[in-house]
């Protein structure tokens, strides 16, 4: 099956600043394609390659096989989600979903109809004579979706979609979304800055630094097997040991510095420098005697949060086994 | 921060005073808006109330003095006379002109200031625009009056460029046309257009700089060609702006009397009659009752433009 999307040594640059930096991948049909990093890493820039919206200085983006690297955006079956959702403040709901229908002058009636199903589809069946302004952050965001996947696009590209929205919302809106896109099968490419939004909804996730994609792989193996320092770090906050060694804090024992290591464990002694309460666990930093910062994260149960201020000494401990090898940065 | 507050002069005003009126920030604001509030009730409000209300006062045939009784015969003389008709008919068709005309020039202009041009081009786009602003209004329209002259630069260019006979044909042309470019119509549109262009361009820039890129992106990926996207979301949202911008170009127009008089054909205009009979002619009830006229006007054409969904975007 031809892919939905590739991209095939993708570099962009602006001014002397590389955004996108020989990249290259594929997206399937049909996949949930979330493309993840920090703010400047390149991953927005890549959005705006497929959609049109930048031009690669090299590089090829194919869509289903076609090469569109020089197809303006309005030629291109892909649409968009924006990240401040882009709605047109002088247009009715209704008006902001036809839009795109409008323009390939699509019968009224037409438009009517696919535009209640549309809209019925995002929980808002009686909203369409409002205007953008009178609408709340999540009934924006539905409006922006329902405007986009009204023009059945082959793929939907989602540029941060849910961060403007509070906590709960979002939650709400990640399980939606991904039940929408199971429901409809249209490829999404869902760009975003965290992680567990990442690894919560996608089929695979790129991990983005620098231009780069550090890693290409499905939620689990990003999580159990990181390959770099960087998406060890970034995705799910793993500990790098001497610089080779990624551990996750929850396999991160705290003991007292006087109890002996058992077999096949290793063992630093340091101080606590901070610990965090975060409800279901408790983060505890802690500064070895070799000077690394390593967090440990324990559920917080009586056992574990017997009263170790900073400044107590401890001894960390955790087991061959849960040490990942990293690749070289 | 306190140390250094203690070893200085002690502050003005006195750390207790302004902390009576953090209190009180509505007595505060009131006190603040008290002083200009009267000044511009009084000299412009009142001043111009005072104006419009003379429209209604008699004149005395005999003594041309005025006296305070309130009558419509000024009215009545100014609505049924075909010749001061003429002058509110011609002095709105060129208002009218004038506004579309540097509508369609300020546009394009706005547009790459506010969309495209980026730092350094964007100060030299304003600092450009706003330089003729800076001159004497009386050398620009003089300068004007040696440009278009029959024996001037324009005409001169035109030759050389083989394209005198267009000039001619314009200037053979009944209602714009005349002797010269000096003397004509055209020639007075054209020094009206040059005088307004910055009043239109600099409130559709700032429009347009309120548009959200993402809106013109978002029209593109749903399929919009480029002449779509302006037709339904630059010049909608853009709207506001050149409502703003032919407030000035309109009432501008329809109040001057210098360029009317310096440059074009004989036709009076609203701002020439209000200047003559408030002055040579000490008409002041009909002066009075001509100034009323562009406000009333201006006052149509923002409930036409409020009909026609220029203010949607606001």
């Amino acid at each position: 099956m031809t892919a939905a999307i590739e991209l095939r040594s993708v570099r962009r640059a602006f001014g002397a600043t590389v955004a996108v930096d020989d990249v290259s991948f594929a997206i399937e049909q049909g996949e949930f394609f979330s493309m993840l990093g920090p703010s400047g890493s390149g991953k927005t820039t890549c959005l705006r390659v497929i959609a049109g919206f930048e031009q690669p200085d090299s590089g090829a983006v194919f869509l289903e096989g076609l090469d569109v690297s020089g197809t303006p955006p309005y030629g291109r079956d892909v649409n968009t989600v924006f990240q401040d959702y882009a709605l047109f403040p002088h247009m009715s709901v209704l008006d902001n979903v036809t839009y795109g229908l409008r323009v390939r002058r699509v019968p009224a009636a037409e438009c009517r109809r696919r535009a209640d199903e549309m809209l019925a589809l995002v929980k808002l069946a009686d909203m369409g004579a409002r205007r953008p302004a009178q609408l709340s952050g999540g009934q924006k965001q539905r409006v922006a979706l329902a405007r986009a996947l009204i023009n059945q696009p082959k793929v939907l590209l989602l540029d941060e979609p849910l961060g403007a929205l509070d906590l709960k919302l979002r939650e709400e809106m990640q399980l939606e979304l991904r039940l929408l896109q199971r429901r409809l099968g249209i490829t999404f490419v869902y760009v975003t800055h965290d992680q567990g939004e990442a690894l919560s909804m996608s089929d695979r996730v790129a991990v983005f630094n620098r231009g780069r994609i550090e890693q290409l792989d499905a939620p689990e193996a990003l999580y159990a097997r990181p390959r770099t320092a960087f998406a060890a770090r970034f995705v799910g906050g793993a500990n790098v040991i001497e610089g080779r060694y990624a551990v996750r804090g929850e396999n991160i024992e705290i003991a007292d510095p006087a109890a002996p290591a058992p077999a096949g464990t290793v063992r630093r002694e340091g101080t606590i420098v901070d610990t965090q309460y975060q409800g279901a666990v408790r983060r505890w930093q802690v500064r070895t005697d070799d000077g690394e910062l390593i967090t440990a994260t324990r559920p917080d149960r009586a056992d574990t949060s017997q009263a170790r201020e900073p400044g107590a000494r401890v001894a960390l401990r955790w087991a061959h086994t849960h040490m990942i090898e990293l690749a070289a940065d | 921060m306190a140390a250094a507050i203690a070893a200085g002069a002690a502050p003005f005003p006195p750390r207790a005073l302004a902390t009576w009126f953090h209190r009180r920030p509505l007595l505060a604001a009131w006190l603040l808006l008290v002083p200009p509030l009267l000044w511009f009730g009084t000299v412009y409000l009142g001043s111009l109330f005072a104006l419009l209300a003379q429209s209604f006062y008699a004149i005395d045939e005999f003594t041309a003095t005025i006296v305070p009784r309130l009558t419509l015969a000024t009215w009545a003389q100014l609505l049924t006379q075909p010749a001061h008709l003429d002058i509110v008919l011609r002095t709105t068709a060129m208002a009218i002109a004038v506004t579309i005309a540097a509508a369609i020039i300020a546009f394009p202009i706005a547009n790459h200031m506010a969309c495209h041009a980026s730092g350094r081009m964007k100060a030299f786009f304003h600092v450009a625009v706003m330089l003729p602003m800076w001159t004497s209004y009386l050398v620009k329209v003089y300068a004007w009056r040696l440009i278009l002259a029959k024996e001037g630069i324009l005409a001169w260019c035109l030759a050389a460029l083989g394209l005198d006979g267009v000039l001619d044909a314009l200037l053979r042309t009944p209602g714009i046309g005349g002797p010269s470019l000096t003397s004509s119509y055209l020639g007075m549109f054209i020094v009206f257009v040059y005088m307004w262009l910055p009043f239109m361009i600099l409130p559709i820039a700032a429009a347009l700089e309120r548009v959200p890129r993402s809106l013109i992106a978002a029209s593109a990926d749903l399929g919009a060609r480029p002449a779509q996207t302006f037709w339904r979301v630059t010049l909608p949202l853009a709207m506001p702006g050149i409502a703003a911008g032919s407030i000035f170009t309109f009432s501008l127009t329809l109040g001057d009397y210098i360029i009317p008089s310096v440059v074009g054909a004989p036709g009076y205009f609203i701002g020439m009659m209000v200047y003559q009979q408030q002055g040579t002619a000490g008409n002041i009830p009909l002066a009075a009752a001509f100034s009323v006229v562009p406000i009333v006007l201006i006052g149509i054409y923002l409930a036409l433009a409020r009909r026609a969904g220029a203010f949607d975007a606001l």
